[in-house]
């Protein structure tokens, strides 16, 4: 498995959103240019998990935003793991997740 | 042994069960069902009430300030801990203290006050470096992490893997090689604080256990001072074997309890649900998996309280402790298949706390010292022999 989700970005839409498959997962949220905005996972309380998600995403921001999704079992780990990658990369937490940041979250130096 | 709960220990055992069932489940219910963390304040709250409780710190000696509790009693406590979603890892979501087996009551005074109490008290965190790429099951012989003399202290070269906690402790113990001739003779159990230059936490190994991460960490060029070597050198493989051995008897409540809670909830579903217009309670197939249930859970809990009440008589107690780890993560395994067979679908999925049971137990018999593991310890003291 890639340590970075590094797919590449669709457009966050109202359509592109219903096309995802209602599985658990993880995903990444960014602005027009690339900045990751929000990491987010899609769990078991998820009704429809990764399309839920996606589709309350564009709901609350609108237009303009991009998306890439991971569909993974291990969807709280690999949450875990892509925030700590991300600060590790970039040295914090992307915005809307540095408003209500885990608790205890650890600290990768990868390789 | 007798080992039905005196009046004083069926107090406790009632306390904790209603503390698991009045604070815990509730709160539960909210989480998502693979977390393995209360909310802070929630956390806060509750580890308030396991202090008013005077069962806080659990498993610390009472000359470290722990409640005074015999490994029985606290044995019996953690069967009770583990009847919880999240029970068999986060027994309680930690709100009973400890460190597990990263408690180093073995450290000499200077190490006691800058780790072994701030541990206690809950301010720092630790993580157990003891298995390496190069495996697990048999660490005199597997590692491979180096450290040598340089400047008054020692410099650590290698790799750990299956290290939980490792991104968020302040500090960890390590086992490293510091004379290769010596094989298990040649060990020395260091203590590494995270910030250490060289120390580094390199990725998340992802597992069967998708609520929790294991790490792989390496140390590159790692130096420290000699204050940082626990007990003696070159004997850091008693220090892992205590901690092993010692370990394997609360693995073994923890796998118990969660095996009670997935019966008592297959036994209530038999009684309820009914196909072909039967009860599935009325139907003999359905009455065996109960009944194998209740043999698994019966045996595991005697040999595991067997193995406690040894090891509180200051008996050896290796053997026995073998004996309980294997026949609480097998037959605990077994427990929890066949609860799932008997809620059918419904137990295949996340709205019950079955199929992360599943995932779980089955590291158990892996975890700590496989079964395999278990079995040859224990047949080299039927043979009398150390079989090599």
């Amino acid at each position: 498995m890639r340590l970075r989700l590094d797919k590449p970005w669709k457009p966050l839409t109202s359509e592109e959103a219903t096309r995802l498959p209602g599985q658990l997962g993880v995903y990444q949220v960014a602005d027009a240019t690339g900045t990751i905005l929000f990491i987010g996972q899609a769990g078991a309380r998820s009704p429809f998990g990764l399309r839920s998600e996606l589709q309350r995403e564009f709901a609350e921001r609108g237009t303009g935003c991009q998306f890439r999704v991971e569909v993974n079992q291990q969807y709280r780990s690999r949450w875990f793991e892509l925030l700590m990658l991300h600060k590790a990369d970039h040295g914090a937490l992307p915005a809307d997740n540095a408003k209500n940041p885990p608790p205890n979250l650890g600290r990768l130096s990868p390789a | 042994m007798d080992f039905e709960p005196s009046e004083e220990q069926q107090m406790l055992i009632d306390q904790v069960r209603r503390f698991v069932r009045e604070e815990i489940i509730p709160l539960e219910a909210k989480l998502d069902p693979d977390a393995s963390e209360l909310e802070p304040d929630d956390h806060t709250r509750l580890v308030e009430k396991t202090k008013a409780m005077g069962l806080f710190g659990i498993d610390i000696p009472k000359e470290y300030g722990g409640p005074d509790i015999d490994l029985v009693t606290r044995v019996l406590l953690a069967i009770e801990m583990a009847q919880h979603r999240a029970g068999l890892y986060v027994p309680c979501y930690g709100t009973f203290g400890g460190a597990g087996l990263a408690q180093i009551f073995e450290a000499n005074d200077d190490q006691k006050e800058r780790y072994l109490y701030p541990t206690l008290r809950g301010e720092k965190k630790t993580f157990f470096g003891l298995t390496e790429p190069s495996g697990g099951s048999d660490p005199a012989r597997a590692i491979q992490t180096r450290a040598e003399r340089k400047d008054n202290g020692w410099v650590l070269n290698g790799a750990k893997i299956f290290i939980s906690n490792a991104d968020r402790a302040h500090y960890g113990i390590v086992f490293a090689r510091t004379d290769a001739s010596k094989g298990r003779a040649g060990i020395t159990c260091f203590i590494i604080d995270t910030d250490t230059p060289g120390f580094h936490v390199r990725r998340v190994v992802h597992t069967l256990r998708s609520s929790h991460y294991a790490t792989e960490i390496e140390f590159k060029d790692c130096w420290v001072s000699d204050h940082q070597v626990l007990g003696e050198v070159n004997k850091g493989f008693a220090v892992a074997n205590d901690r092993l051995t010692r370990q394997r008897i609360p693995y073994a409540a923890g796998c118990i309890g969660v095996a009670i809670a997935a019966h008592e909830m297959a036994i209530e579903w038999a009684k309820m649900r009914s196909t072909f217009g039967d009860k599935l309670a009325n139907r003999q197939a359905v009455q065996w998996m109960l009944v194998d249930n209740e043999i698994d859970i019966r045996t595991a809990r005697h040999f595991t309280l067997e193995a406690a009440e040894k090891a509180r008589r200051g008996l050896p107690f290796r053997v026995e402790a073998g004996i309980a780890k294997l026949t609480a993560s097998e037959g605990g395994g077994r427990v929890v298949d066949r609860a799932m067979q008997i809620h059918g679908g419904m137990g295949m999925t996340k709205d019950l706390p079955l199929e992360r049971w599943y995932r779980e137990m089955r590291i158990r018999r892996v975890g700590e010292g496989p079964s395999e593991v278990q079995r040859m310890v224990i047949a080299r003291e039927i043979l009398g022999s150390n079989l090599r």
